[in-house]
């Protein structure tokens, strides 16, 4: 089936098949949904390597199942084997050292007209950053 | 909202951006026109910024200062006292605050005590996230059933994220103001969990 798999926000459908609420794609699929590789018991990107478990199957037989790869990459999964859609989201560990550093997370999000700020674009401005929501 | 301080500091080299964690620009686009903001609001159907500053409630506001460093965490700060009546917490105090910051006349907090003062995202809290970015997907793709599972996992697994508990209804057709958040909000203060949590500073 093809399934939808949203890497952060980014969405992107991958063949996959799904069996008993599992989800398992190729080698190709994961490469070209997420960007990871297998070599040599890692996974790697562009940007970094996480090297498998002792004892981990991921791969095996060409087969990595997702759930496994969001385990191995310390990331929450939340999944819906029955729509044929996950959702990868980013590790509180990565997110706790990024606040920890105190530099301000960036970010590009859009104005009413549209129009994308970036908050990087107002740095040497104080900034009162808000959240606010009309709930 | 915030027109007021960023008009009286605009000069001093400050800016207010708020960002809406809205269904959709159309839910947030009333009050951005009644207020005319000169400063950005942008909008954040997808809940960017809850995930990057692990936001779990509104009206959340940070000190940045000119290098892009964090130099006050997390807290309540509230533009008006229009809602004063119902969540007991005064703008005055937090506002006057800025002004003496963006002024010079006070420092934000050194490393040492921001660290100290930020609430740092838990493995579940980042889980609940995770399930809140697929329901609103899923919800966005006309799946209301699949997306419903979603929200409420998302609730359980964080409780205290009035971002996805309440940020969710009305996405889920659920008036965000009616009964349904009346009684959680109940639940929850009366388990003698607070609603809104601003720092101690703020608070005392």
């Amino acid at each position: 089936m093809t399934f939808t798999l949203i890497d952060q926000g980014r969405v992107g459908t991958v063949p996959a098949s799904v069996e008993g609420g599992r989800v398992r794609l190729s080698a190709d699929a994961l490469r070209a949904a997420l960007g990871w590789e297998l070599h040599d018991a890692t996974l790697c990107n562009d940007a970094m390597c996480v090297p498998l478990p002792a004892g981990s199957r991921l791969g095996e037989g060409g087969v990595f199942d997702l759930g496994e790869v969001a385990a191995t990459l310390d990331r929450p999964l939340a999944l819906d084997a029955d729509e044929g859609a996950a959702y990868l989201g980013v590790s509180a560990g990565e997110r706790a050292q990024a606040l920890g550093s105190l530099i301000a997370p960036d970010f590009t999000l859009p104005d009413l007209a549209g129009r994308p700020h970036t908050l990087s674009s107002y740095r040497g401005k104080k900034m009162l950053l808000v959240a606010w929501a009309s709930w | 909202m915030w027109q007021a301080l960023h008009e009286e500091l605009r000069d001093r080299n400050f800016v207010v951006i708020a960002v809406a964690l809205d269904k959709s620009a159309e839910e947030a686009r009333p009050w951005i026109e009644k207020a005319a903001p000169t400063y950005p609001v942008l909008i954040d159907t997808q809940h960017v910024l809850p995930d990057l500053y692990n936001i779990v409630n509104v009206p959340t506001a940070l000190w940045i200062d000119e290098r892009g460093r964090i130099v006050r965490p997390n807290d309540v700060v509230f533009g008006t006292d229009t809602f004063k009546h119902i969540t007991n917490l005064e703008s005055a105090k937090p506002l006057a605050a800025v002004r003496a910051w963006v002024r010079g006349e006070t420092a934000g907090f050194a490393p040492a005590e921001t660290r100290a003062l930020q609430t740092l995202p838990t493995a579940l809290d980042q889980q609940a996230r995770a399930e809140f970015g697929l329901a609103e997907w899923l919800a966005r793709h006309g799946k209301r059933d699949a997306a419903e599972r979603h929200f409420v996992r998302a609730g359980e697994l964080a409780p205290h994220d009035f971002t996805i508990r309440r940020g969710s209804m009305p996405i889920r057709g659920i008036d965000p103001m009616g009964p349904q958040f009346r009684e959680m909000l109940q639940t929850w203060v009366g388990g003698g969990r607070p609603y809104y949590r601003p720092l101690p500073d703020t608070r005392g």
